[in-house]
């Protein structure tokens, strides 16, 4: 079976962590701004080695499983259309302390609304509550002692697994929500955000959060 | 390489030896204070960073840095960082310019996109718009520092034609940097516009950001442009032995990062975390003379980098701690990394 193809959507803060993570992991993958690939020539061949740079609308065509890593108020300038069939995760986050508000996001949970604007992608929320830094720092094979947990929260059964597994390859103890609403517990301001737990002090923070029963 | 060594404040507003805080107004007269002995003591380059919290009470840091500018001949004064996103690009390089004027050419100006947001709503700014009004402002700012008359349009304010923007300065362009967190495109875009590139580097080991420079010098290239230096800029202490600037420090760090956790995403620290932070290989220059040294010498080679701005200060550290800091930071770290770095 073929490795599934990522396509990253960001190259700012998150997207060349995520992609770092996912190539040592073996995936192909493919990394696209709003712009020009040509923009992202010395990026990739600098700082995220093996990637391609692409159109969006080429690494997305591709792609098996797409990664949403731009600042959220750029969410909107995406055409749903471009992302249908796909499984996708939504490693975004909303918070208006450090990005201002969006209306569109001020109620609910930001991936249920992500979902609801991408109603033909299957959308798993994951790889948003670490920092970045740390979320390539803290990596760890399988097995090791100071492995962390990161969460995956999403209402498709056989995505969630999927995107479990990709937690697990990347380095990650994977923790699964079965709803994308049961994923608030992992925004900002919840339990576990910014927070870089191992797998009991992640699911024990989880379990005692509320909104994890909501 | 020439290597130079700077102290940024963002005003840190000090406590008195009762942990009492002391008045805005007294802080900032300690930090012109502050400016004016860190030149005695042998420092090259002194730097204000806009804030406007009660804890940083320093939004107009371009004046303290004019009376600093009055009472020293030879160190450099600059803003680390400007605002750019929530100022005007014309009042910006009109204060500096003026600065320049004043101190006889010493003036630098340290660019952010605006990591600290407040600036953002107190000014009218909606945070949403800080990636373009960040990209259009520095653009400008680039044109402005050229001297002579600027043509210009955009969406974040009114054009000019041809418009003379006074003061001149006497011997070209004054230097600029771009300050830069983790974001790749930030890097291009300071090599795009031909600023200089200022990493803040506040957390985890810094020798990830090795990467940065590289890809700078790579974009400079490519841009047709000159090789152009990098300055590290980050958090510290000093004091006579690791563990007296460690037991000074900590407290007030942990204070601060609390308060501030919320707001800007940083994880609470803890006593392991701050160990590993002031450690060989984290963010943090807290220590004796001879320990910070030997980290900046460590890492102006691992980084590529040819400045040092040692964020020094935090709030509810005395004056005094923050004078025997720049003592021992201009008297034996600097000349200390010199001789280290060769």
């Amino acid at each position: 079976m073929r490795p599934s193809r990522l396509a990253v959507l960001g190259a700012g803060h998150v997207g060349p962590v995520i992609a770092r993570l996912a190539i040592k992991a073996g995936y192909p993958v493919a990394i696209a701004t709003s712009g020009d690939p040509d923009n992202l020539a010395l990026i990739t061949e600098l700082m995220i080695p093996g990637a391609q740079p692409r159109w969006a609308r080429d690494a997305v065509a591709e792609a098996d499983i797409v990664v949403l890593a731009m600042p959220l108020h750029r969410f909107g300038q995406i055409d749903p259309g471009l992302l249908n069939g796909k499984l996708v995760i939504d490693a975004m986050n909303y918070w208006p302390a450090t990005e201002g508000v969006i209306e569109a996001f001020e109620h609910g949970g930001s991936s249920e609304i992500v979902a609801r604007r991408l109603a033909g992608s299957v959308v798993v929320k994951a790889l948003n509550h670490i920092g970045y830094h740390e979320l390539e720092d803290r990596a760890r094979p399988a097995g090791a002692p100071d492995r962390r947990a990161v969460g995956a929260a999403g209402d498709d059964p056989a995505a969630l697994a999927t995107i479990a597994g990709l937690a697990d390859r990347i380095g990650y103890d994977p923790v699964r929500l079965e709803s994308l609403r049961a994923g608030r517990v992992l925004e900002p301001g919840g339990p576990v955000f910014g927070a870089v737990l191992p797998l009991d002090e992640f699911e024990q923070a989880v379990r005692e959060d509320a909104r994890s029963f909501a | 390489m020439t290597y130079t060594f700077g102290l940024d404040t963002f005003g840190d507003r000090n406590s008195d030896a009762d942990g009492k805080p002391l008045s805005h107004a007294q802080t900032i007269r300690n930090v012109a204070e502050e400016g004016v002995f860190a030149e005695e003591a042998g420092v090259d380059f002194f730097g204000i960073g806009e804030h406007h919290t009660e804890y940083f009470p320093m939004p107009a840091g371009d004046m303290v840095l004019a009376s600093i500018a009055a009472r020293t001949e030879r160190i450099r004064l600059g803003s680390a960082v400007t605002v750019l996103s929530s100022d005007d690009p014309v009042r910006v390089y009109q204060r500096y310019a003026t600065l320049n004027a004043i101190s006889g050419g010493r003036a630098e100006v340290i660019l952010g996109r605006g990591s600290s947001i407040e600036s953002f709503p107190l000014f009218g700014y909606d945070l949403a718009d800080y990636e373009e009004l960040f990209e259009e402002k520095a653009a400008l700012f680039a044109e402005l520092v050229k001297g002579g008359p600027v043509t210009w349009a955009g969406k974040t304010r009114a054009p000019l034609i041809g418009q003379d923007v006074v003061p001149h300065t006497e011997s070209g362009p004054f230097p600029v940097w771009i300050g830069v967190g983790g974001n790749p495109q930030s890097v291009i875009r300071a090599a795009r516009l031909g600023f200089s590139l200022a990493l803040a580097i506040i957390g985890g080991p810094p020798a990830r950001f090795a990467a940065y420079s590289q890809l700078f010098q790579r974009a400079l290239e490519k841009f047709g442009r000159p090789p152009l230096p990098v300055l590290v800029h980050s958090p510290g202490h000093v004091a006579a032995t690791d563990e007296q600037a460690k037991a000074e420090f900590w407290p007030r760090w942990r204070d601060i990062i609390t308060v501030m956790a919320p707001e800007r995403g940083f994880a609470i620290p803890t006593e392991e975390s701050f160990d590993a932070e002031t450690g060989p290989d984290g963010a943090l220059y807290v220590g004796s003379p001879a320990t910070v040294a030997q980290k900046i010498a460590t890492n102006l080679r691992v980084l590529g980098a040819s400045r040092f701005d040692l964020k020094y200060g935090m709030p509810g550290l005395t004056h005094e701690q923050l004078m025997t800091n720049i003592e021992l930071y201009g008297g034996q770290v600097i000349p200390r990394a010199r001789e280290l770095l060769g």
